[in-house]
């Protein structure tokens, strides 16, 4: 079958099995950004947006994109790397390999939820996404210095 | 994974139907949890063309589309407002924001599933599915039918003051529950529901005041414990099951009568 995805901003069409998860069907457009964790819709590495929304690319077949905008890290370089720098300066990344989908929620997070969240509120909207270096802390950290930045306040 | 042969993307019910009617055909809701399965899928019918993802309001009900994701259903202020929470609290804990912008309200109710939290908690409500084919029914009497090649196209959820709450036990914050109870108040008769037992909710048929005391909860527990079956899985034993049943309508009715 043939899908057709605004991808990064940019059209993308390519021909895929029924079955084909978008997880795949993104790594085969190049987006390596996107991790094949634990195909099971319980790590969240493979986080990408669909319609400005996350949602896990594992869970998702190529052809329910068809017709949506996608986006990955790939098209969110100058937001990932605004915030990467905040998880940087917390050691908020370690191995790294969840910080692709991690960043991506937490872009969505940051739209959705505003700079007033509450740190039971980022948990939450986070628990989605597991890390098995850092403890979650200086991430927490990192979100919570970048929302005061974007809010012109020093954290 | 599960294999598909064709993907069709339903531009009506009667087309999504007609394909249904195949054993070789399912339908694609989310697709959550299918894709954890292992079936062999001749046809996928999508059915995100059909415009069943919409909340809509009127006096008398809700009325949720079968597409409604369980985001939807746990940011809805309209929904949450009337019914004390209830759509937060029971999606909340599903495995995260990611997966609940996939997974619908459809899939989980059609599928029927024992452990799912939407079954149990909209038991405790007054609500009606309503089938493509067959039209509307109770939701309690939905839930106790073996599957079949109907299509859910929505759920009524009636605004009649009925007060519900919803507590469950989890091994981990976003695992799928080992014990659930839902309960809801209306003119001083309290409904329970118990799911995930593993098996699927259900409505407990003993009657129970808002009103009870000690001695009135546990008449009523008694006879939960001997109508409702429970089992034991890697979640937990069906001892402990039984004893989470009594912990969790204790909670339940408490909660119902601190208002």
């Amino acid at each position: 079958m043939q899908v057709t995805i605004q991808l990064n901003g940019r059209p993308y069409t390519a021909e895929t099995a029924p079955d084909t998860q978008l997880l795949h069907f993104l790594r085969d457009a190049g987006c390596k950004s996107v991790k094949c964790g634990c195909e099971t819709s319980g790590c969240g590495l493979c986080t990408v947006h669909m319609d400005g929304k996350p949602v896990l690319s594992c869970s998702v077949l190529a052809g329910q994109a068809d017709g949506h905008t996608v986006t990955t890290l790939e098209g969110l370089q100058k937001e990932a790397e605004e915030f990467g720098g905040f998880l940087a300066d917390q050691g908020g990344e370690q191995c790294g390999f969840c910080s692709p989908g991690f960043i991506m929620s937490v872009l969505a997070m940051g739209k959705e939820l505003g700079a007033d969240a509450t740190d039971e509120e980022i948990r939450e909207y986070l628990e989605g996404n597991l890390c098995r270096c850092t403890g979650y802390q200086s991430q927490l950290r990192a979100i919570r210095a970048w929302l005061a930045a974007k809010e012109g306040k020093a954290e | 994974m599960f294999t598909a042969q064709q993907y069709v993307k339903a531009a009506t019910l009667e087309e999504a139907w007609q394909l249904n009617q195949k054993r070789s055909t399912t339908l694609l809701a989310g697709g959550c949890w299918l894709r954890l399965t292992r079936r062999r899928v001749g046809t996928l019918v999508d059915l995100s063309g059909l415009g069943l993802d919409t909340i809509e309001e009127t006096e008398g009900e809700f009325s949720l589309g079968a597409m409604v994701t369980l985001r939807q259903l746990e940011t809805s202020e309209a929904l949450n407002g009337a019914f004390g929470g209830l759509f937060k609290e029971m999606t909340r804990h599903i495995v995260g924001v990611q997966f609940r912008n996939c997974a619908t309200l459809g899939g989980s109710i059609a599928a029927r599933f024992g452990f799912s939290d939407l079954l149990c908690a909209l038991l405790a409500l007054d609500c009606e599915v309503e089938l493509f084919k067959a039209g509307r029914m109770p939701l309690e009497q939905y839930a106790k039918l073996p599957a079949d090649r109907d299509i859910l196209v929505r759920i009524h959820v009636k605004k009649n003051g009925r007060r519900p709450v919803y507590r469950t036990m989890r091994n981990a914050e976003t695992d799928l529950p080992v014990l659930a109870v839902a309960a809801s108040e209306k003119d001083g008769q309290v409904r329970m529901v118990v799911g995930a037992r593993p098996a699927r909710a259900e409505v407990v048929n003993a009657p129970l005041a808002l009103s009870a005391d000690k001695a009135a909860l546990e008449a009523f527990q008694a006879a939960m414990q001997s109508q409702l079956t429970f089992a034991g899985n890697m979640r937990g034993s069906e001892e402990y099951r039984r004893h989470l049943a009594n912990v969790l309508t204790g909670r339940c009715l408490a909660a119902l009568q601190e208002g």
